[in-house]
This record gives C-alpha cells, sequence and structure tokens, in this order.
C-alpha cells in the first residue's frame, strides 16, 4: 500500500545518512584535517572565495567532510558564516599595502618594480607527475631545506615587496580616466537584499563570491562574441594584505592606534578595455577603460573573469546577457544556484497532482468541443 | 574545535532582522519585503524561506508542525524537525488543532485553522508577475501602480488556449484589493483558504529573498472572470481509500496488484484523526 511510501521517512533518512558515512569512511583511512590545509590550497582558496570566509582551516574541515567535493563544502562554510554575528568592520584596505608574492602585467614588459612570476602553473607542463606516487616525507624534508639555503632567501625578501600600481602610472600619462576615491559607504549583500540598478559595492561583492565556474563561464562568453571585445591585463597581483581594526573603545581614526588583527591572501586584477568616448562636436577618441577583480585565495582566473564581468556590467546594454546585471547578479551564486536545481530531486507530488488535473480537464474540454462539431 | 551553534540556529541581530521585515508585510498584506536571507544549512530552493521565518518566531514553548507535501513524514519535513530539534529542543507535533507554529510546503492544513496559529509557506516563486515579466526593477514598478493588467492577459491567453485557466499550483490571488500575490505554489484547491483566515499567514521565499504576509481576517480573491469562474481542483466521486473523506485534496496512487488507481487524503494528519475516530 502507498502508505508505507510516505511514512517511514525518519528510518529512511538515517539509513541514507549512514549509508553517505560508509561512502567516506570505507576505505578505513582518516583524512586529517591539516593534511588537507597543507595540501590542498587551490580547493581551499577556490571554497574561501565562494564562501566569502577566510579561514584556511574551516574551509579545510568543510572539505572533508564534503568528501572534496567544492559545492558541498562552499555550502557547509556559508550556512557556518550565517550564524555569526557581525561585530566589527574593518578599516578600508589600500591594495598598495599588499605584501606582493606574484605580479604580472599583460600590458607592459616594462612595469615598475618589475614582473614577478612567483608561483603559479601557467609556466608548467601540465603532465601527470608519476612521481608523486611515492614521494615520502623525508624526500620532502631534504627538498625543503635545499630550498632554504638556496633561492628561498631571496624568495622571502621578495615576498616582503610593496609595489607601485600600474595604473597609476597611466593615470599620470593621461591615458586612463581618472577615478576619484568613493567614500560612500559600501552596501552589505550578506545584510540587505540586492535592488535594481544594484550599486557598484554590490555588483563587486555578488561577482567576488560568484561561483567560480560561472563566473568564468560568462567571462568567456562576453570575450567571445557576448558583448565586448579583447580586454588586456593591465596587472595582476597575489599577495598578503593587512586587516585593521578600529580601536572599538576609542575610535580616534588614527591610524597607529587601529588593531591589526592579520592577513588575507588574495588575487586583485585591473583590467584594461579599450573604450571610445565621445567628444564635443560627434569627435570621438579612444581611451582606456578598467575593469576591477579581486577575490580570496589565490584565484587567478576568476578574478579576471570578475574584472572582464564588473566592465561588462557598466556597459548595461540589457539586451547582451553578459551585460545584464539582473542575468549575471542573480545567477552567479553557487549556493543559491545548486540549492534550486537540487531541490528538484524533492517530491512534487501536490503541484504534479494539479498538474495533472488540469491536462486531463482541458482535454475533455478540447475533445468535448470536437465532438460537437 | 568544538562550535556551539546559537538558539535557534541564526544569531540574535539576524532573528530580530528577519522579525522586522515579518512586521512590515504583516503590515501591508500582500506585499513583498525585501530581506537579506541568510545561507541556511539546507539547500536554497529547499524551503529556507520559511525556515528562516520559523526560526526567527519559534520559542521554547512552542508546539511546531512541519507539513511537506500534505505530509508529516516527507523527507524534507522530517529533515526540517530534525534541525529545529536540534538548535532548539521544540519536539514537533503532528495535530494540526495542537500546533502553534506550522511550517509548510505546497499545503494548507484540511482543518481550518484558528486565531493564534501562524502558518509559514515555503515560496520558490514570490513574484506572480515573472511569468511575463523577467525583470525584478519592472515587477516592483508594475507593483507600485497597481499595474497588472498582464496578469489578467496570462489568464486570458490560458483560457484562449486551452479552454481554461493551466495555472496548476500557485493561482495569484489579489490581497485586500491591493496586490497581486502569489500563494506560494499551493494547489488552487487551498487558494479559498487564504481568505479571511483566521490564522496568520506567512510566506517566505529564501532563495528569492522576500517575505510577504496575509494577516487574519484579510480578504483574498483568487484571479478570475465572471464568465470564466475561479474553479479549484476537483476529485467527483473520489473518496480516500483509507478515511472515505470526500472534498479534500487526494493523491492519486495506483495499485499494482489490482492494476487501478485509488485515492488518499493528501493531508495525512487529517487522515490520521479521521481514522482514529472512527476505531474509537
Amino acid at each position: 500500500m502507498g502508505y508505507v511510501a510516505v511514512k517511514g521517512g525518519t528510518h529512511a533518512i538515517e539509513e541514507s545518512l549512514k549509508r553517505m558515512q560508509f561512502e567516506r569512511l570505507k576505505n578505513n583511512k582518516v583524512l586529517d584535517v591539516d593534511v588537507i590545509e597543507a595540501g590542498m590550497r587551490g580547493l581551499i582558496d577556490q571554497v574561501m572565495s565562494e564562501s566569502s570566509f577566510y579561514s584556511e582551516q574551516l574551509a579545510a574541515l568543510a572539505i572533508k567532510q564534503a568528501e572534496g567535493n567544492p559545492e558541498e563544502a562552499v555550502f557547509l562554510l556559508r550556512a557556518y558564516r550565517s550564524t555569526l554575528p557581525r561585530k566589527h568592520y574593518s578599516k578600508t584596505i589600500q591594495p598598495e599595502e599588499m605584501r606582493v608574492e606574484r605580479r604580472i602585467s599583460a600590458s607592459f614588459k616594462d612595469i615598475p618594480g618589475g614582473q614577478i612570476l612567483g608561483a603559479s602553473a601557467d609556466y608548467s607542463h601540465r603532465m601527470l607527475d608519476f612521481d608523486l606516487m611515492d614521494e615520502t616525507e623525508a624526500e620532502v624534508s631534504n627538498w625543503l631545506q635545499d630550498f632554504a639555503s638556496g633561492e628561498g632567501a631571496e624568495f622571502m625578501e621578495t615576498a616582503e615587496s610593496r609595489l607601485p600600481k600600474v595604473l597609476d602610472y597611466l593615470r599620470k600619462e593621461g591615458l586612463i580616466a581618472d577615478c576619484p576615491t568613493d567614500h560612500t559607504e559600501p552596501d552589505d549583500v550578506t545584510r540587505t537584499s540586492l535592488t535594481f540598478p544594484a550599486s557598484r559595492s554590490e555588483k563587486l561583492q555578488i561577482l567576488t563570491r560568484g561561483q567560480t565556474g560561472a563566473v568564468t563561464s560568462l567571462a568567456y562568453a562576453v570575450i567571445r562574441g557576448y558583448g565586448m571585445i579583447h580586454p588586456t591585463v593591465g596587472e595582476l597581483r597575489v599577495g598578503q594584505l593587512p586587516i585593521y581594526l578600529e580601536n572599538p573603545l576609542h575610535p580616534t581614526h588614527d591610524e597607529d592606534d587601529a588593531y591589526f588583527i592579520g592577513e588575507i591572501k588574495v588575487t586583485e586584477v585591473e583590467m584594461l578595455v579599450p573604450a571610445t568616448v565621445e567628444k564635443e562636436n560627434g569627435h570621438k577618441e579612444l581611451q582606456l577603460a578598467f575593469g576591477y577583480g579581486l577575490c580570496f585565495g589565490q584565484n587567478e582566473t576568476k578574478a579576471i573573469a570578475m574584472s572582464i564581468l564588473d566592465k561588462s556590467l557598466e556597459a548595461g546594454d540589457k539586451n547582451v546577457p553578459t551585460q545584464n546585471e539582473e542575468f549575471v547578479l542573480y545567477h552567479i551564486d553557487s549556493v543559491e544556484s545548486t540549492g534550486f536545481i537540487s531541490h528538484l530531486k524533492m517530491p512534487h507530488y501536490v503541484t504534479f497532482q494539479s498538474k495533472l488535473n488540469d491536462v486531463r480537464k482541458t482535454r475533455k474540454i478540447q475533445s468535448k468541443e470536437t465532438e460537437e462539431e | 574545535m568544538q562550535i556551539q551553534y546559537n538558539f535557534a540556529f541564526l544569531d540574535e541581530g539576524s532573528k530580530r532582522e528577519i522579525r522586522r521585515a515579518t512586521l512590515k508585510a504583516i503590515a501591508i498584506p500582500g506585499y513583498q519585503v525585501p530581506f537579506a536571507s541568510r545561507e541556511m544549512p539546507i539547500g536554497r530552493g529547499w524551503g529556507t524561506g520559511g525556515l528562516q521565518l520559523t526560526l526567527s518566531l519559534i520559542g521554547k514553548l512552542d508546539r511546531l508542525k512541519v507539513i511537506d507535501q500534505g505530509s508529516d513524514e516527507s523527507v524534507n519535513a522530517v529533515s526540517m524537525k530534525k534541525l529545529i530539534n536540534k538548535t532548539t529542543g521544540v519536539i514537533a507535533v503532528e495535530e494540526t488543532s495542537e500546533a502553534t507554529l506550522i511550517q509548510s510546503r505546497h499545503r494548507i492544513p484540511e482543518i481550518p485553522l484558528k486565531t493564534g496559529q501562524i502558518l509559514v509557506l515555503q515560496v520558490p516563486m514570490p513574484e506572480p508577475l515573472r511569468m511575463y515579466e523577467s525583470s525584478e526593477l519592472e515587477t516592483k514598478r508594475l507593483h507600485g501602480e497597481k499595474e497588472y493588467s498582464g496578469a489578467w492577459l496570462m489568464l486570458f491567453e490560458q483560457i484562449m488556449k486551452y479552454r481554461s485557466v493551466s495555472t496548476g499550483a500557485d493561482h495569484p490571488v489579489f490581497v485586500h484589493d491591493r496586490y497581486v500575490m502569489a500563494p506560494s505554489p499551493i494547489p488552487k484547491f487551498d487558494n479559498p483558504k487564504m481568505n479571511s483566515s483566521e490564522a496568520l499567514i506567512l510566506l517566505g521565499a529564501g532563495r528569492e529573498k522576500k517575505i510577504y504576509a496575509v494577516p487574519p481576517f484579510t480578504k483574498v480573491v483568487s484571479l478570475a472572470f465572471e464568465d470564466v469562474p475561479f474553479e479549484p481542483e476537483s476529485f467527483p466521486g473520489k473518496s480516500c481509500k483509507q478515511c472515505g473523506a470526500q472534498d479534500v485534496f487526494m493523491d492519486e496512487l495506483y495499485d499494482t496488484e489490482e492494476d487501478a488507481n485509488y485515492y488518499q487524503c493528501n493531508d495525512t494528519s487529517y487522515c490520521l484523526s479521521r481514522m482514529n475516530q472512527q476505531f474509537s
């Protein structure tokens, strides 16, 4: 009887959860959270970025619990994030303060301060390294010792550098429009819901926490033929940014009185896009406009994609999907898109019964009318 | 690292903010109040809007009932009850009349709700005008100007195409002569239960970040034309195989042994209490 199928949900869920536990544990190995944190930097950075939550340790825990599935790990962290009260806002971060680890420009070979390749897979051959199959900790220790006595020392030095921005140089030349600092308090998309037209701060926040794949494919669509001509990376930098808090008891706005609470690793991109500006008398002139991208961790593709979409949204022709802010901003969130897609797995008995009723009724009316004819 | 969660999962600041949006929604019946929907430990689209309403309202003395598609034992209902119980200690009841707070997906219970009860509905698509206007900015303007000719046109086109309205579940309603509202995907059968309801009805859409409400004793009319009146789903001549009820919303089931269809009350708690009465 049908009743059995409806009842017994509790027991069925218990068994399903147990089965999932089994799948995680069946090989009788325990994945150490420290090991994930040490060895899965790419995944951790991606998960932290999509979660808008900066904690390498909790990201590692979420990855363990989610069995390495980034969509689930982001879900876990975002849900945890929503339980935390918002106590303070940090002081505005100046990206010039970044301790740069990697910095490249695709626009200028000779940038002030030079190019720093840093750690990147861009220059590696993507060939499976079978030696990693039996890498040992002893080998690793040896390698580390050699590194520390060789280039390691130099590496530590460059990691300390603070470098000027390429765009400042272009601005001095008068090639890009001056961009005055905007002191408006940013809207917080986790505290107010999105309204349109969206403010620039809302757009940037939604883009930065967008799902890596979604942000990348929409930006890909922009440069492939849906909206914009070819952009050039003015500057891409990866490094540590210091975070300061105003003294909560005696807010003085004095730089020296602020508390240093730690550093976060971010990727920042300033993208140059040729734009035509209309002058007086219908005169047209070429100028360089720029798009901005910044996200947690080393997430270079995503930060570049974000800067492209930032510029694309500014163009704002609603007939082009990638320039339509409602289309882009509503659909790139990992938690929202996977949640609604996965809800299709839930029962829809009532809605379907109702639809069935309509289908039968319209058919009955139609066939009756045909008979009458 | 051991982490303790706050009572009812959300932090106090979030709960207060959701309650404020709820109060505004009650003050303007049928108007969709935007709120900063929190990420929840269940999927966006799995009832996070309803859950946030429930968690922001629930107290230790509340008696909670959770229904999914008419059933207290459906997997999603069970999973929510577990989460709410884990973070509040409140144990759910099944009897509709005993509950103070009822969270539901897709159904309004068969027995009439009473003063003092709150019905929370989970809403996937809060915007009744979305079918013909994809822009949020535009629909907000249409609501502001009470410009609903599109909604009427949509119904008219369905009648032209199919000779009857085919809105399925989620047939739009007119609330207190002001706002056209999506009644969440409840079947048309349940629409009339919203009219002048004694209980407060709250509707929450988590993914779309909207809260709206039908306060007690509010006029709710399903959109219809004079010559093509509103028609809820009906099950003429059918009765529940278990309790014999008629004129309730029914599930259509299939018996493989007899190779025939049969019907059962969709509201399992209603069916169960009817069966208990018959046997006592």
